[in-house]
């Protein structure tokens, strides 16, 4: 238990599906010590306090991406946001902005799987290849095209930060699209004109208006705004370039 | 069985934050940026009517109220040139050059710098045409 004497107030917003009829703010006197998160504060509420708070959280150093939520309204993985930050004055814990509540601090990801599916989020061959033909080779500056795209760990604090999805949760949305730009940026993939129906489309990346804050609130060092909005010139390119080329560069 | 999850309003979601009023006040300066042209436009349509027309409509952009609301539009003007360089990298293929990533910031610098020389280019020109 920790022993500094410090205390702070950490307030959690309480869903209880079937109990409550909508959130409800509680508030819990948690002591602390400098080099506690506020997963860790969250955890000595479940441990010593109230077993019944939810809350999602596996690795504890911010790769698995389980344990985002709104810490005093900005999306946050909470394994790596400290409460020695917040002190004295109080912390403010919400489920993720713009999804579904499950319970307590748990929001529902399972639409945003399917979308993820959507993408086709892995290497099409551009050619087939058999293992005696070896790796396929790829140059560091064919690498850089894609890289930063590759870092993004799921935690969907991207869609808590983006208003459009929160209006319109049909929009695919920027981890999803910046995975797929991770992918059609890939030298060894072939994919790029079957995704290419996914970017045109309404739920694709013109339902976007660069609000920017995806890239801003990212804990991996993503930019999902750039990957979308490069995606809506490379869609209004094959839109334009259809009327050019003989077979089109779009279906 | 029900799944009872809790989808949350978003009525007023961009009071929420800063950074959403900020993008509400850059989305909004488009329209100024807008009414701006339409006040030019109807100048050329006056040049086009003749003398009298046109000297009327300068001396209307004379007006106390037009030159307040002028001085309200560049203000508009200036934050959307500022925030238009800003997200400019956001539209932009990744680029390097010498194997070198190019910052964004180092994009909307060049662009910050471009609007200030060309301005003041234009500001000077008009000047020293007596305008």
């Amino acid at each position: 238990m920790p022993d500094s004497g410090k205390i702070i107030e950490i307030e959690v917003l309480r869903y209880r599906p079937g109990q409550d009829a909508e959130p409800v703010l509680q508030t819990y006197q948690v002591p602390f010590t400098d080099d506690m998160s506020v997963l860790q504060g969250l955890q000595y509420i479940k441990d010593y306090i109230d077993g019944t708070v939810s809350f999602r959280w596996s690795c504890r150093m911010a790769i698995c991406g389980s344990c985002g939520m709104m810490v005093n309204g900005k999306p946050e993985l909470s394994c790596k946001t400290f409460l020695r930050d917040y002190h004295p004055g109080k912390v403010r814990v919400e489920a993720l902005a713009n999804l579904p509540i499950e319970r307590d601090l748990v929001v529902s990801v399972g639409d945003f799987v399917k979308k993820l599916e959507s993408v086709k989020p892995y290497i099409i061959p551009k050619e087939a290849r058999s293992l005696d033909d070896g790796e396929y080779l790829q140059t560091p500056a064919q690498l850089a095209q894609y890289e930063q795209f590759s870092s993004c760990i799921n935690c969907l604090l991207c869609y808590a930060a983006c208003p459009q999805f929160g209006m319109n949760s049909s929009f695919t949305g920027p981890a999803a699209l910046a995975l797929l730009h991770r992918y059609n940026a890939d030298s060894r993939d072939g994919g790029k004109a079957e995704r290419m129906e996914l970017v045109h489309s309404e739920e694709g990346v013109w339902s976007c208006t660069l609000v920017g804050y995806c890239s801003e609130v990212c804990p991996k060092g993503v930019d999902p705004a750039r990957a979308i909005n490069m995606n809506k010139t490379a869609s209004a390119a094959d839109y334009f370039l259809r009327f050019v080329l003989p077979k089109g560069a779009a279906k | 069985m029900t799944r009872l999850s809790y989808v949350r309003p978003m009525e007023g979601w961009w009071r929420r934050n800063p950074y959403y009023v900020r993008y509400m006040i850059m989305e909004a300066t488009s329209v100024i940026v807008a009414l701006y042209a339409i006040i030019l436009l109807v100048g050329v349509w006056r040049l086009y009517q003749g003398q009298a027309a046109y000297e009327a409509w300068l001396a209307a952009q004379r007006q106390a109220w037009s030159v307040a609301l002028h001085g309200f539009m560049l203000l508009a003007m200036i934050y959307h040139a500022y925030t238009w360089w800003k997200v400019l990298p956001k539209t932009l293929p990744l680029i390097h050059v010498g194997g070198k990533h190019v910052p964004g910031l180092l994009l909307s610098t060049t662009g910050w710098t471009a609007t200030l020389v060309v301005s003041a280019a234009v500001y000077a020109t008009v000047r020293w045409c007596g305008l």
